[in-house]
């Protein structure tokens, strides 16, 4: 034993809640499932990707396909009303959860990236002009990166990056220098989904806002395994997704202050978000549903909900010290390896995910030879790629931790790693 | 095990470790770099034909990218010699994996066909039927 007894929660009965942890690998992966050839234990280390659904989050996704499924906001008729009252309390389950208002200020989208767009198209594409700028950082994931470059170049706005320093942290002297009068918005990812750096955005917030900057969070990596209070974090706007945290794909979270998200404009158009149509003009819903034209994602939207309240019930700084836990860990026994260079700061001041390569391993070797030991991780360039140029490389490997993991998969990682090491040797 | 450790056999990595016709070619007939951006791999591939302006005479490659692209590529540099440009155009995928001799996962097959690809295009610019600013990236 030993580290084992630090977890925070009872791991092994989490795990009874994901029974697809519970698969083998290695036969055939043109066909999906498990068949008779699968002959590995599954080691699922890819949770930065996407995290796997409990028993209470499928059922809630089936239970509204089984017993209630109907379209929102258009019948009278009692599915539309259950659908309804469903859907629209998801949005307030997720406010309570990350600390809004209301629902008012949680707009429902396909996922961060979407997020992303939304306040970049609805907000940057009608405010930002040649004489603004926007400030990011060098360790964008491209969901923020790409967007507010080409919005940049729609709009004449220079977009900035924030350099980060040999450690993997932000240069904070570069953050000061870059964030100016003329920033309109700071556009800051919380957790690096690739260096695990956890940045200080309620410091950086405060400065934005001191040049009257917006502050817009991308929290992907962040809301699924700490704490967060947008009130306390001090942002404007905020994004996640909810497969990243025990939800379905194909549904995120856009937090946004309500007189902010009032006046803008909406950035898609169609049913649902309106009030009252003529052929000459249209007026807008109310929010949040001004910003969600068409039918939404509703069973994922439901599921949403659900998956905040398992994560809820574990306890999101339980969640916290068992993914540092095992990145502390992880970090640890690959550096004593030898040959493994790991991006990003110290494991015990990172978010739940390693990078690395293996001195004459490629990436995707690595993660080849690691999937044939049934580990499943992340290969290449995790969405930064300018990252990736600054770090000097093409692509690594990247092992995230969740709930349900273990000291021993771990373990088996390192394994995985040696023996990949054992035969470029 | 399943088919990672079936693409990792003693061949791969011999010709991963120690690549045949490595380098660049002194004046070669054609030369085309193509790359993989969703894994960084690049390949530059110089052949040389004989009088007939069909046989391949000789062929050098180079380049960066995982074992399976750079011993694709050096067993390939091998199998080109003496072939004829039209050869070398009805060499398909099947035709790759047949000479690695290993079944490669659906994810890794842009990794193993990257190094025929750029020769192909190369052999192709050569012969006018493709535009030389074309560009050969594979994407997967």
């Amino acid at each position: 034993m030993g580290v084992q007894e630090q977890y925070p929660f009872d791991v092994e009965s989490i795990r009874d809640d994901f029974p697809i942890l519970e698969r083998s690998v290695g036969g055939d992966p043109t066909t999906p499932g498990a068949d008779e050839a699968d002959d590995t234990d599954l080691v699922y280390l890819d949770n930065a990707a996407t995290t796997h659904t409990p028993e209470p989050v499928v059922e809630a996704i089936s239970d509204y396909y089984r017993s209630y499924n109907s379209n929102v906001h258009r019948g009278i008729h009692q599915l539309s009303q259950e659908a309804s009252v469903a859907y629209e309390e998801a949005h307030d389950r997720v406010a309570e959860f990350i600390g809004a208002e209301g629902r008012e200020e949680v707009i429902f989208t396909k996922n961060t990236t979407e997020a992303m767009n939304l306040i970049a198209y609805a907000w940057g594409l009608n405010e930002l002009g040649p004489e603004d700028n926007v400030v990011l950082s060098e360790m964008e994931h491209h969901a923020s990166l790409v967007t507010w470059q080409q919005i940049g170049k729609k709009t004449g706005a220079d977009v900035r990056f924030i350099e980060v320093t040999g450690d993997g942290t932000l240069d904070m002297a570069d953050a000061d220098a870059k964030i100016d009068d003329d920033t309109e918005m700071l556009s800051l990812v919380h957790v690096s989904n690739t260096l695990g750096t956890v940045n200080p955005i309620a410091d950086l917030a405060a400065l934005a806002h001191e040049h009257d900057a917006f502050v817009f969070a991308d929290a992907a990596q962040s809301v699924p395994n700490r704490p967060i209070d947008v009130a306390a974090l001090d942002v404007d706007f905020l994004a996640f997704s909810g497969h990243k945290m025990c939800g379905p794909t194909g549904i995120g979270a856009l937090y946004g202050r309500e007189a902010l998200l009032d006046a803008m404009e909406p950035y898609l158009y169609g049913g649902e978000m309106i009030r009252r149509v003529t052929f000459e003009d249209s007026t807008w819903e109310d929010l949040p549903w001004k910003f969600e034209a068409g039918t939404p994602s509703i069973a994922q939207g439901i599921g949403f909900a659900a998956a905040v309240e398992y994560v809820d019930d574990l306890g999101l700084d339980r969640i916290e010290a068992h993914e540092s836990l095992l990145a502390s860990y992880a970090h640890d026994r690959l550096t004593d390896l030898g040959g493994v260079e790991i991006y990003g700061p110290p494991g015990d001041e990172r978010g739940g995910l390693v990078a690395f390569n293996v001195e004459g391993v490629h990436a995707h070797d690595l993660s080849s030879i690691l999937s044939d030991h049934g580990v499943a991780v992340r290969a290449g360039d995790h969405c930064t790629q300018p990252l990736h140029d600054e770090l000097g490389v093409a692509a690594s490997v990247r092992a995230s931790f969740y709930v349900y993991n273990t000291v021993e998969e771990v373990d088996a990682l390192v394994d995985a790693v040696r023996a990949a090491r054992d035969l470029f040797a | 095990m399943g088919l990672g450790s079936d693409m990792y056999r003693q061949q791969i990595l011999d010709h991963y470790k120690n690549p045949r016709n490595h380098g660049e070619l002194e004046d070669p007939d054609f030369t085309h770099v193509g790359e993989n951006p969703s894994c960084g791999d690049t390949i530059r591939v110089d052949v040389t034909l004989n009088d007939d302006d069909e046989t391949i005479e000789s062929v050098g490659f180079s380049g960066d990218g995982c074992a399976i692209s750079m011993a694709s590529a050096s067993m390939l540099s091998e199998r080109l010699h003496g072939m004829t440009v039209d050869d070398l155009d009805e060499l398909d995928t099947d035709d790759v994996t047949e000479m690695l001799g290993v079944e490669i996962s659906p994810m890794r097959i842009k990794c193993a066909v990257l190094g025929r690809q750029v020769a192909q295009d190369g052999a192709r610019i050569h012969r006018g039927e493709i535009d030389p600013d074309d560009e050969t990236t594979l994407e997967g």
